[in-house]
């Protein structure tokens, strides 16, 4: 005990260090990897935006070439509708919603964007014919539209007012012109 | 006689070899034909959004049934593999193919397995060296070469 060595601790041998080292990074390597893994559950999990948030702000090129993006919207009432030629419940609304436009349209007060879900391009083009869709339709490129509004299948609709903020969500087809429009007006009414 | 066949010669030799070169244009404006193996093969590895983790080809719904014939529409106008599998990218995002593409935090998926691999092999491969390593023999005086034995001994000798 009395032994002059054993009471000077020793310092870490450069080797020594290096382990040390070695697990410091990889402790730290797979907390970045839990990180990672925790945030992409979270996202997953989150379900679609809510209602009283900013909506995301995407540009929708429609099938007919045209750019429309929702900053330049900003200050109409926005209805974003994901659909698909093959989903049956899409086509139960597709004549409301084109009702709707045609009965807002005159206003200039509201807009329509159809935005056709991992949909190939030849059926959408046959779907909006064959309900006579007239409102700008396109397809989520990359599906980024849908995963900005984090949707959780088609058909879902999402209505954001002239503030950009989202206002109202949809989760299945709307049964009416008349369900439509009581969601529309209040928002011009404010 | 002879010579009215020798003249018709070679316009016979003319219109049989325009109706060779019709017959043969219109052999090559058939479509070619494009088997289910031909497109499955394509569409096992791509994967459709709406039934996650059911690759394309066993894929029963609607929307895959469509892209499925997508691929066959792309191979009959004589598009590749990897131009039907970019298309699909561009169309519907990376979620369609099995593998994420190496860039931004997908690289931590193709970086870290063998990184760990690396790693490990490393480590066992110092740990076994270790293990062989010839233990310290004791000095000629009888005290152990290991300087935490020596002490030990040292200890147990004062408390006898």
């Amino acid at each position: 005990m009395d032994n002059p060595e054993s009471s000077t601790p020793k310092s870490p041998t450069p080797r020594r260090w290096g382990w040390i080292a070695a697990v410091i990074l990889s402790f730290l390597g797979l907390c970045g990897l839990l990180a990672v893994v925790y945030v992409g559950l979270v996202r997953v999990q989150q379900g679609p935006v809510a209602i009283g948030q900013p909506a995301p702000r995407f540009t929708l090129t429609s099938f007919d070439g045209q750019t429309l993006t929702t900053d330049d919207l900003r200050g109409k009432v926005v209805v974003v509708n994901f659909w698909a030629s093959w989903c049956l419940p899409c086509a139960d609304e597709a004549e409301e919603l084109e009702q709707a436009w045609q009965y807002y349209k005159p206003g200039g007060e509201v807009i329509f964007l159809g935005i056709a879900w991992t949909d190939t391009e030849s059926k959408s083009l046959g779907y909006l014919e064959k309900y006579g869709i007239t409102y700008p339709n396109g397809p989520d490129l990359r599906t980024s539209i849908s995963q900005a509004f984090r949707t959780t299948g088609v058909p879902e609709t999402y209505i954001i007012d002239q503030d950009g903020i989202l206002a109202y969500v949809k989760l299945s087809p709307f049964v009416s012109l008349g369900e439509i429009i009581s969601v529309i007006d209040p928002l011009l009414d404010r | 006689m002879k010579r009215a066949i020798f003249l018709l010669l070679p316009i016979i030799s003319l219109v049989l070899a325009g109706v060779a070169v019709d017959f043969a244009s219109a052999q090559t404006a058939v479509p070619p034909v494009i088997t289910d193996d031909q497109v499955n093969a394509i569409a096992h590895q791509l994967y459709c959004p709406v039934c996650e983790n059911i690759p394309l080809d066993v894929c029963p719904t609607q929307a895959c049934a469509e892209w499925r014939e997508l691929i066959r529409q792309k191979l009959a106008a004589g598009w590749t593999e990897q131009q039907i599998k970019d298309y699909f990218v561009e169309q519907y995002g990376d979620r369609v193919i099995g593998a994420p593409p190496a860039r931004g935090l997908n690289w931590l998926v193709y970086v870290i397995p063998p990184i760990a691999i690396v790693a490990g092999v490393i480590v066992l491969a110092l740990v076994y060296r270790a293990w062989r390593r010839p233990l310290p023999a004791a000095k000629s005086d009888g005290t152990p070469a290991d300087d935490y034995l020596r002490r030990m001994e040292e200890e147990l000798e004062k408390s006898k």
